[in-house]
């Protein structure tokens, strides 16, 4: 086997790639070979290192050189200066938006700094298309002593004394969920992988399927070891072709190795597993839809219990885990429940991965430890607010969740302080809003969502929703009345209270919360007619200052419904009838004469 | 493949391995661990620098030295190439000059290993300039 003394990690995540990462790779093994170094450096393609929005990323090992906005063009460069002359190519360095400094080494990096990696452990650091590296990352090893040394009860004691919950959502102690479908009297049980990751703009997920797909079978068969049952299904939604691909090679290799298939480590144990395709529904991500989505049947919520632990895919005991839960399970087996249930809070163990978005200014995926507050999460990984604007607001749980200010920045993130401040943890969607955001435009956007998503099966949820989405339509609009504020929230509460599936019970939170932490915006909406972030267009009006108009006739000229009049070097005046509010008059005017009001 | 069929074998294959990302491990946390670093710049490679890195990285290997080597841009002494810099974790770094086979092995043996500074060091260059350019 050649020994590299230089690999060369290259981002092979969806993110990455749709940025030509592969032409990347393939001009990187070609500069290497033009420069007879295929012995010494290896060109590695792994999965998401997490800052996707600086990708495609290229990591230089053993020196840690992170380099950023890669192109195909670059490759070359970073052959000849880097591995053959020893410079770093300084243009591809990351620099800090806040220092401007260049800095090299990943590590050192605030985006980085207070990560801590256990569900993306070898993300960004293995081929997740080569299963040797991931058994020279102890892979299968928790599997492996799983089946020869412990008793399922054992293995499942391990897992409820690490105190790890359900990073679907709902926040289920795992170990707990195992111990009721181990006592579950059942023939045939099922270990079902719940990929449908319905929230929108979260991806965190994707990129360990993408990234690290044996954790996620390995973890299945512990699973089915310990609940008793040999069938594992990964519902996994259609449009992740890249996950699929990495999953359907994973299943391959494992089953070439015997670390999936019959007699494993020769204890008789037998454990596969098969995907199955999601339309992505967002719904069908509720445990009970995605069974009878499975099934082919419509993907539609039932009512619980029966819990699938009790009765699930086709009627038999199922166990129904996150693809991050499964993730963590191979590192609990191997580093033992007390390493992990150090990290985190009282009632909140380990880790959780967050997918960062919005006006901050470092986008991506972070992987923080639980406690951690919003504040270090939001102005130290994320860089704080993009182009100095002021934080306003920081959405978690996606359609389900809440939006919260200022005065809970503090807090510790944990699945019950976001729970009792009206949000909730969700599967990790983090999306934070400056000062141009409006709260009620916010809101609105949320339950358009559920709006689109929900099944219809029950009244308050398909109804009720489409209601609330009226009411804020016509907030949004200058026509609701303070009455109509109330009637919101009755109707919020009613619709949490009276649907069937979660979907319905939570989708109402972005309402309330808004309310909750903004409710001077929803005031200065329909008793101004005003919206505070300039963001509702029936609200605004651009005015001309006639003072400060000069009459250079710029903006008549650029207006494309000729809202505006005037004669030159006069003061010019906007017909708010015609104009469609467009921007492009205030925008181009150079005295700054044109302001929303 | 061949198939895994006990416990064991998983743990041999793994050993196997574990050469093939432990590049990538240890530099994963680097100050724990010995770091080298060999001037590759014009007038290195011309005096034999390739070969004292490929050297260092085989022998540090073999006795089972847990240390990165990794090449850097001209440090500035270019009448005493090839030059190394060593760091060992709790020490302050230090650079040698004219470090041919005979001299890497002796800086392994005596100073890496044995802990005691060997002749030929290039005093007060505890910073490499492209580290100094680079960094925060
Ligand atoms: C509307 C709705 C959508 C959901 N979407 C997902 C999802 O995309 N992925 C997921 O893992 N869990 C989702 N859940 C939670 C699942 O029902 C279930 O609780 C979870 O998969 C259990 O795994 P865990 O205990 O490992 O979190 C959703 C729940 C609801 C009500
Ligand atoms: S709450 Fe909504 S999504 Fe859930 S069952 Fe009712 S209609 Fe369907
Ligand atoms: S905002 Fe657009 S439509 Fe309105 S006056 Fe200006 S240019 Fe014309
Ligand atoms: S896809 Fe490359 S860093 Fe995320
Ligand atoms: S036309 Fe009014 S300021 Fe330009």
């Amino acid at each position: 086997m050649a020994k590299y003394n230089n690999h060369i990690l290259v981002c092979g995540g969806t993110g990455c790639r749709a940025s030509r990462g592969e032409e990347i790779v393939a001009n990187l093994k070609q500069a290497v070979a033009d420069n007879s170094l295929e012995d010494q450096i290896q060109v590695v393609r792994t999965g998401c290192f997490g800052f996707c929005e600086k990708g495609p990323i290229v990591k230089m090992i053993p020196d840690n050189t992170f380099y950023v906005h890669v192109t195909p063009e670059d490759a070359g460069e970073i052959i000849s200066e880097h591995l053959v002359k020893g410079r770093k190519v300084n243009r591809l360095l990351y620099i800090d938006p806040e220092t401007s400094e260049h800095i090299s080494d990943s590590r050192h990096m605030e985006f980085y700094k207070k990560q801590i990696r256990i569900a993306l452990r070898n993300c960004g650091f293995i081929n997740p298309e080569n299963i040797d590296e991931y058994v020279a990352r102890d892979g299968y090893a928790a599997l492996g002593k799983v089946l020869s040394e412990m008793t399922p009860e054992e293995a499942i004691k391990i897992i409820k004394d690490s105190g790890l919950r359900g990073r679907g959502g709902g926040g289920f102690p795992t170990g707990l969920k195992w111990e009721i479908t181990n006592k579950v009297k059942g023939d045939v049980k099922y270990v079902v992988c719940n990929a449908d990751e319905g929230d929108p703009g979260a991806f965190m997920d994707r990129s360990i399927l993408e990234g690290d797909p044996h954790s996620v079978l390995e973890a299945m068969a512990i699973c089915g070891y310990c609940i008793g049952g040999s069938h594992g299904l990964i519902y996994i939604r259609a449009e992740y072709p890249l996950a699929i691909q990495r999953l359907k090679i994973a299943i391959d290799q494992a089953r070439s190795l015997g670390v999936l298939g019959k007699d494993i480590f020769g204890t008789g144990f037998s454990f596969d597993v098969e995907l199955r395709y999601g339309a992505g529904a967002f719904v069908c991500g509720e445990e009970t839809a995605l069974i009878h989505s499975m099934e082919g049947l419509r993907g539609e919520p039932t009512v619980k219990p029966p819990f699938p632990s009790v009765s699930g895919y086709k009627g038999k005991p199922t166990n129904v885990n996150n693809v991050e839960t499964f993730a963590n399970i191979p590192v609990i087996i191997n580093k033992g429940s007390d390493w992990f249930s150090s990290i985190g809070t009282e009632k909140s163990k380990g880790t959780k991965v967050f997918a960062l978005a919005g006006k901050i200014n470092n986008v991506g995926l972070i992987e923080v430890p639980m406690g951690i507050t919003l504040r270090e999460v939001i102005f130290d990984i994320g860089g704080g607010i993009k182009d100095g604007k002021k934080f306003k607001s920081v959405q978690t749980g996606g359609p389900s969740g809440g939006c919260l200010t200022e005065k809970h920045l503090d807090i510790p993130i944990d699945y019950d302080s976001l729970l009792a401040c009206g949000s909730m943890m969700g599967s990790g969607g983090m999306i934070v809003m400056d000062e141009d955001d409006c709260m009620v435009s916010v809101a609105k956007f949320y339950l358009d969502f559920t709006v689109e998503e929900s099944c219809g099966k029950c009244a308050p949820c398909r109804i009720g929703n489409k209601r609330l989405y009226e009411i804020l339509d016509k907030i949004t609009k200058g026509n609701a009345t303070e009455e109509d504020l109330g009637i919101l929230r009755n109707l919020a509460n009613v619709i949490k209270d009276t649907s069937l599936c979660g979907l319905g019970q939570t989708s109402p939170n972005p309402v309330l919360s808004t309310m909750d932490n903004f409710m001077h915006e929803y005031l200065a909406h329909v008793k101004d007619g005003k919206c505070p972030a300039g963001q509702c267009k029936d609200l605004m009006m651009y005015v001309i200052d006639p003072v400060a108009c000069v009459g250079c006739t710029l903006c008549a000229r650029v207006c494309p419904v000729d809202a505006i009049s005037g004669d030159k070097k006069q003061p010019h005046i906007i017909d708010t009838s015609i104009c469609i509010k467009c921007g492009a008059c205030m925008a181009k005017c150079k005295f700054n004469a044109i302001s929303i009001q | 493949m061949a198939k895994v069929k006990t416990l064991d074998d998983l743990k041999r294959m793994r050993e196997g391995l574990q050469s093939k990302i432990s590049l990538r491990e240890k530099s994963d946390h680097p100050e724990k661990i010995v770091q080298i670093k060999v001037s590759m710049a014009t007038c290195g490679i011309a005096s034999g620098a390739k070969e004292t890195m490929t050297y260092l990285i085989e022998e540090l290997d073999n006795r089972a030295v847990e240390a990165v080597v990794t090449q850097t841009g001209c440090m500035g002494y270019c009448h005493s190439e090839p030059t190394i810099e060593v760091h060992v974790p709790g020490t302050d770094p230090v650079v040698y000059g004219d470090v041919d086979i005979k001299k890497a092995e002796e800086i392994i043996t005596k100073h890496i290993i044995g802990g005691e500074l060997v002749d030929g060091i290039i005093p007060a260059a505890y910073k490499t300039p492209n580290e100094h350019r680079n960094e925060k």
